[in-house]
């Protein structure tokens, strides 16, 4: 009897194993339908070859990736080994010092990369270019360039030019979202005048860090009131840290930052964590924050905020994004950052998974699997899931120029130095602008 | 961090677990070790075990001395006069910036603020507990409450003071700040504790203040015990007053200890760090030189500030400990 049994067992055993045995021979694609493969024709015949990306990015984001192309690996049998790690940055000159460059780099910023170009980093193929050049607006394609020579692609993006606001608020106080710079100051003068809420809640405080809340501010206002490459001659100490076009920002940040109308105490600003502010959007005690999108995860976390889409104005504690405006409604930059794939071989294979990574197929079904968006133009705003994502979507698509974070890129001194020192005393001491600024110029490393 | 785990259907004690193997694989090695160099020292003749045993405790203290401190000092010393990448030698640049930059030098005075105040009242305080509860009954529960506090790291202590010290600014919202608290039910507007100097230097004082009393009291507190009962009780029929026999008789009996806690205390200051750090960041002009040294050369990738001020510690530190050395040898040929 107990044998019979054993034996049944076994068999079913041995089915079940045959039939995902089977089941591994017709292409199946990762939500359940079979793939076509025909759709992947362009990137076949590198059959049995391997790609490996190093990277940044480590589970639980890279089990996504690797989900995300397993139909194209299993259509071209090009196997992608996802090599994340969190020692990337101080590995990766060790790499191509050393002779092992990987195949694809993704590259957190594009500062890194440039120190590769022409030290191993291989120029996009055409096909790549040409799919850039399609899919990417020209601000992406030239993070990825260096010395004229395009290198490196874009891949997923963030962006900062965001103000955190609660749509219910919103509509029970008759606000509306404002579309450029003179309705964003009406609207603080309106609910400021209204008496019931504080316009803005800006907080400066994050430990040791404290202050890089405030050149976050700068620089998306930077990117309002001066040209694009002013932007980038401020960033690269090309102009003066005390330049009239830097004085012209600072001054336009202080009109909302330093207005006691607006924030309440100023001076407190530098002591208010930037978390505790956002608070005071999901408990009603003030109607604007402007943050980057990762607020929005800590804000659900600890203060029990849920993360709406802007047209739902009914739920208690819904919290939503809007554009930080622009000077009019056609002006639309925006500040954020993103990453970038760079080839250090030119092997077809290599070439034919950088080709893939840029295209608007991949894009959607990478976006897909929650959690992710990028610049890229063919991504459909339908497939990214998360409200607060996809307006950073609308931001991207609609945005007429795009900068990565000013103060990453200067020298640490500055950067991570007296710019957040300064943008502290600049609230706590009442600081005028122009003292800020001085004392930024000064501290400028001279080399 | 916990959904993390979850999503990987792993306990915490998966990573706990190898780690822990590895620590106790570790210690097991090290016992091993020594135990292998004892049991050889055991087997050499009498003659060779003169000259081991220098080996044995010598070398390894030696080496770790050499590779822990003496190659940093000198590694240190050789930044503090290069520029701040450490390419090329730059001279005295960097002392320059240190005692010419206006916001350098109130980290200086800071320090100095500090050094001044914190042996002086943790000292003060813990000789005056020491002296009302040497002969005190159940004395016990107020020098282990006073203790205390010894026994919180300067971290955890900073975060406690700070929710000591928070300020609300939002007047719809309730204080969490215990001294606002008080502040507001005597009728006053408290002021933003930590964002006002120079109060903010002298409230992060009184942290530290806290913490190092409980230390000098029970070290005094120990000398006092040793004050021999004759001597008092001659006092006391030569019709000396209790503040007489505390100024002439206690006082000269526990000098040598009161320098020691005096230095140690001074020699802590100087090197404070973790509760500028967690409390303000260095922020509203409350930055010290130890954390100064660290944003400069860790935030402000600037090696050359950074080695200039962590030289302009040691040297301050120098005379204190140069003091402290020739009181206890001092002491050792009185005896």
């Amino acid at each position: 009897m107990k044998s019979t049994k054993g034996r049944v067992f076994a068999v079913a055993a041995t089915a079940a194993v045959a039939a995902l045995v089977f089941a591994g021979c017709a292409p199946a694609a990762t939500d359940g339908t079979t793939v076509n493969c025909d759709d992947y024709s362009k990137y076949k015949g590198h059959e049995g070859t391997e790609v490996e990306v190093y990277t940044t990015i480590i589970d639980p984001e890279a089990a996504l990736f690797k989900q995300s192309f397993a139909d194209f690996e299993k259509c071209t049998g090009i196997t992608i080994n996802w090599n994340g790690t969190q020692e990337f940055e101080a590995q990766i000159p060790v790499r191509v010092e050393g002779g092992t460059a990987p195949d694809l780099a993704i590259f957190p910023q594009p500062g890194l990369l440039a120190k590769f170009a022409g030290k191993g980093l291989v120029e996009a193929s055409a096909d790549v270019t040409a799919s850039v050049d399609a899919n990417y607006s020209a601000d992406w394609k030239n993070y990825g360039t260096v010395d004229g020579k395009f290198y490196a692609a874009p891949l997923g993006a963030n962006v900062k030019s965001f103000v955190w606001y609660s749509p219910k608020v919103f509509k029970d106080n008759g606000y509306t979202v404002p579309t450029t710079w003179d309705e964003l100051i009406t609207l603080s003068d309106k609910i400021a005048a209204d008496g019931k809420i504080q316009p803005w809640c800006v907080g400066f405080g994050s430990g040791e860090a404290t202050g890089w809340v405030g050149t976050d501010w700068m620089e998306d206002i930077m990117l309002r009131t001066a040209s694009p490459e002013t932007y980038d001659a401020w960033v690269t100490h090309k102009i003066k840290f005390n330049d009239p076009a830097v004085a012209k920002a600072i001054a336009q940040a202080g009109s909302i930052i330093k207005n006691p109308k607006y924030v309440g105490d100023v001076k407190s600003i530098a002591t208010t964590t930037f978390q505790a502010a956002g608070a005071g959007v999901v408990d009603g005690t003030c109607a604007m924050h402007r943050q980057a999108s990762f607020l929005g995860g800590i804000l659900a976390s600890d203060n029990g905020a849920k993360i709406v889409d802007p047209t739902d104005t009914t739920t208690e504690n819904g919290i939503s994004v809007f554009y930080f405006p622009g000077a009019s409604a056609d002006n639309k930059p925006a500040l954020g950052g993103g990453e970038f794939v760079g080839a250090f071989s030119d092997r077809p294979e290599v070439q034919a998974v950088q080709l893939y990574l840029t295209t608007p197929e991949w894009n959607n079904k990478k976006a897909k699997l929650g959690g992710w968006f990028s610049a890229n133009k063919g991504l459909d705003e339908a497939n990214v899931a998360d409200p607060v994502n996809k307006v950073a979507v609308q931001i991207l698509k609609n945005a007429t120029t795009f900068r990565f974070d000013g103060s990453d890129t200067m020298p640490a001194a500055v950067g991570a130095g007296s710019f957040w020192k300064e943008m502290t005393a600049w609230v706590a001491e009442n600081k005028s602008d122009k003292a800020v600024l001085d004392a930024i110029e000064k501290s400028w490393p001279k080399k | 961090m916990t959904e993390s785990y979850l999503a990987f259907g792993k306990t915490p004690w998966d990573t706990i677990g190898p780690n822990l193997l590895q620590l106790v694989l570790g210690l097991v090695a090290f016992a091993a070790i020594v135990y292998i160099c004892f049991l050889l020292a055991s087997r050499a003749s009498v003659k060779a075990q003169d000259w081991l045993k220098y080996l044995i405790f010598l070398v390894p203290a030696s080496l770790l001395l050499l590779i822990g401190l003496v190659y940093p000092t000198i590694r240190t010393l050789i930044m503090a006069f290069m520029d701040s990448d450490s390419q090329q030698f730059v001279g005295f640049d960097n002392f320059a910036w240190a005692f010419t930059m206006p916001e350098i030098l109130t980290v200086l005075r800071n320090t100095a603020i500090w050094v001044l105040l914190v042996p002086l009242f943790a000292t003060a305080l813990g000789l005056a507990i020491a002296y009302m509860t040497d002969r005190m009954k159940r004395a016990a529960v107020v020098t282990s409450l006073i203790f205390m506090p010894m026994a919180i790291s300067f971290v955890g202590a900073g975060v406690i003071w700070k929710f000591v010290y928070d300020y609300q600014p939002n007047k719809f919202k309730p204080d969490i700040g215990l001294l606002s608290a008080i502040t507001k039910a005597l009728g006053m507007t408290p002021p933003n504790w930590l964002l006002e100097a120079p109060v903010n230097t002298l409230l992060l004082i009184v942290v530290m203040i806290w913490i190092q009393t409980g230390f000098a009291m029970v070290v005094l507190g120990a000398a006092m015990k040793n004050v021999p009962d004759e001597v008092v009780e001659a006092a006391m029929l030569d019709g000396a007053k209790p503040w007489a026999r505390f100024i002439r008789i206690t006082l000269p009996m526990i000098r040598s200890t009161i320098v020691v806690v005096l230095t140690t205390t001074m020699i802590g200051t100087l090197k404070v760090f973790d509760i500028v750090r967690t409390m303000t960041g260095g922020n509203f002009s409350t930055s010290v030189i130890a954390n100064e040294m660290y944003s400069q050369s860790f935030r402000a990738m600037d090696y050359g500030h950074g080695s200039a001020l962590a030289i302009i510690l040691f040297v301050g530190c120098l005379p204190i400990i140069a003091y402290n050395i020739r009181q206890l040898r001092l002491e050792r040929t009185e005896r």
